[in-house]
């Protein structure tokens, strides 16, 4: 039995919550606290929260905030948003942080990742990667919100941060952010058989025939932030999660199909 | 969340545990969820304290051999076996806790507190279809003996787990449930008032309440 995570990516901004549409226009979705609330007794598999203010802000995590979060949490969270020290990690994971997120950071300094890694074990630390394509197609890696470029294949980016201690990634597709018109299969398909760790596919979910295919993909998990925040044509504010039974039956499907076609 | 709102008692009337705390661990979580449960949190590097505390629990998220030499530093390490095997104190382990309450690990070259007979060894997966490592994720338990600590649990219950390497039972009667992945696996083992989980109960939801209800209630 197949038994994927499914992961709400809750992005805090210093006015609140807010979702994104390929990393630019925001919308206001009103309280953070309350939305956690809402998926603790929906009682999601995990919950990221990435704070995408912290980097541009210069003055690191607000842990006030990350702890008001994890009071209402009863399921493991992830943090990401500013962190740049060992010091800060270890304040995270003392506040009942399950993992902590990497990203900005990786692009001068991705020794961070064997450096807390080597303290806290590979498994809470994640490195998180955001992908778009250039003008030629062809797919880079970015951090700072999507707006610094790093050079080389992203691929190859991902093998070297796994081999520096991340112990699990996340590939995030900028170009099919708050789409919600299906994940980047192929970037998702080519991290999954690139390293050895979990890989979390995000950017794109709309429905559960998304997740499903991302997770035939390769994936872990999958993350989702539109699918899980508005609901219908009008895209009203409306917390929800995946329905178990659904997602359990249209994973069954999907795997064993594959099982019958190859075997 | 109904299960927050639950009023502390009045301190003297709640249970205490002591939570070791060595600088390896989430501890911030394993508090609330004693709060919630409604026993009094004592985070402790202390020995007596620990002796005076109800309960004890071993929290624990990093590397093996870096958290044994964190007890042995801070003259945990004698005091944890003497509460465990003399003063018969409820000791529970949770993830790396659990792994260091046994003999040794493949993690690393450190002895454990050695309270069971048990070892810790490492995911090893091949072929093209390999499971990735680390185990990361929602898994039900195959509860194996009855015990206080799972009262209330059974095969639907799900537990949440982060986890590179498994504990392997030298007795089969110490193995209290267990868990697949790729392998079966020890995900939980008690010997007598020596319990550990390799789950993270504080990360599970009202089955992990229910469990740390039951740790604080009706262990012994």
């Amino acid at each position: 039995m197949i038994r994927a995570r499914i992961i709400p990516f809750l992005l805090t901004s210093d006015s609140g919550l807010v979702k994104t549409i390929r990393f630019g226009k925001r919308r206001y979705l009103g309280d953070a606290i309350n939305a956690v609330r809402i998926f603790n007794e929906k009682e999601v598999d995990e919950l990221v929260l990435l704070d995408i203010d912290a980097t541009t802000r210069g003055t690191g995590p607000r842990f006030d905030n990350v702890e008001e979060v994890l009071s209402e949490a009863f399921m493991p969270v992830g943090y990401g948003g500013g962190i740049t020290s060992l010091a800060q990690v270890e304040r995270l994971f003392r506040l009942g942080v399950e993992k902590v997120v990497l990203n900005s950071v990786l692009a001068d300094r991705p020794e961070l990742l064997s450096e807390t890694s080597r303290v806290f074990g590979a498994q809470s630390i994640v490195a998180s990667m955001d992908v778009k394509r250039d003008l030629l197609g062809r797919r880079r890696a970015w951090v700072r919100g999507g707006s610094r470029k790093l050079d080389g294949d992203p691929i190859e980016l991902l093998r070297r941060w796994e081999q520096l201690g991340a112990g699990e990634v996340v590939v995030n597709s900028i170009d099919r952010d708050g789409t919600r018109q299906g994940l980047d299969l192929e970037l998702t398909a080519q991290a999954a058989a690139a390293v050895e760790i979990p890989v979390v596919a995000v950017g794109g979910a709309g429905e559960a025939g998304h997740l499903v295919a991302a997770l035939k993909a390769g994936a872990s998990a999958v993350g989702a932030g539109s699918m899980f925040v508005f609901h219908g044509v009008h895209q009203a504010v409306l917390i929800s999660y995946i329905d178990r039974g659904e997602l359990a039956a249209l994973t069954a499907a999907a795997f064993s199909s594959t099982t019958a076609s190859t075997s | 969340m109904t299960a927050a709102a639950t009023p502390v008692p009045p301190a003297g009337t709640a249970p205490t545990v002591a939570v070791i705390d060595y600088g390896m661990g989430n501890i911030g979580s394993i508090c609330k969820m004693l709060r919630v449960v409604g026993a009094t949190p004592v985070v402790t590097a202390d020995p007596d304290a620990m002796s005076r505390a109800d309960k004890v629990l071993l929290p624990g998220v990093g590397h093996f051999d870096r958290a044994m030499a964190n007890l042995t530093e801070l003259g945990l390490v004698e005091p944890i076996r003497r509460l465990a095997l003399e003063e018969a104190k409820p000791i529970l382990g949770i993830c790396l806790g659990m792994q260091l309450l046994c003999r040794g690990s493949e993690e690393g070259t450190q002895p454990g507190l050695g309270l069971l007979d048990a070892r810790v060894r490492r995911f090893e997966f091949s072929g093209p279809m390999r499971l990735k490592v680390p185990h990361m994720g929602w898994t039900e338990l195959l509860l194996r003996k009855a015990s206080p600590l799972m009262a209330g649990l059974d095969a639907a219950s799900r537990f949440y787990f982060v986890h590179s390497f498994f504990v392997e039972c030298a007795d089969p009667s110490d193995v209290l449930a267990e868990a697949t992945y790729g392998v079966p696996f020890v995900a939980a083992f008690e010997l007598a008032n020596v319990r550990g989980v390799q789950f993270h109960p504080e990360k599970s939801h009202r089955f992990g309440i229910q469990m740390f209800r039951n740790f604080v209630q009706s262990t012994q």
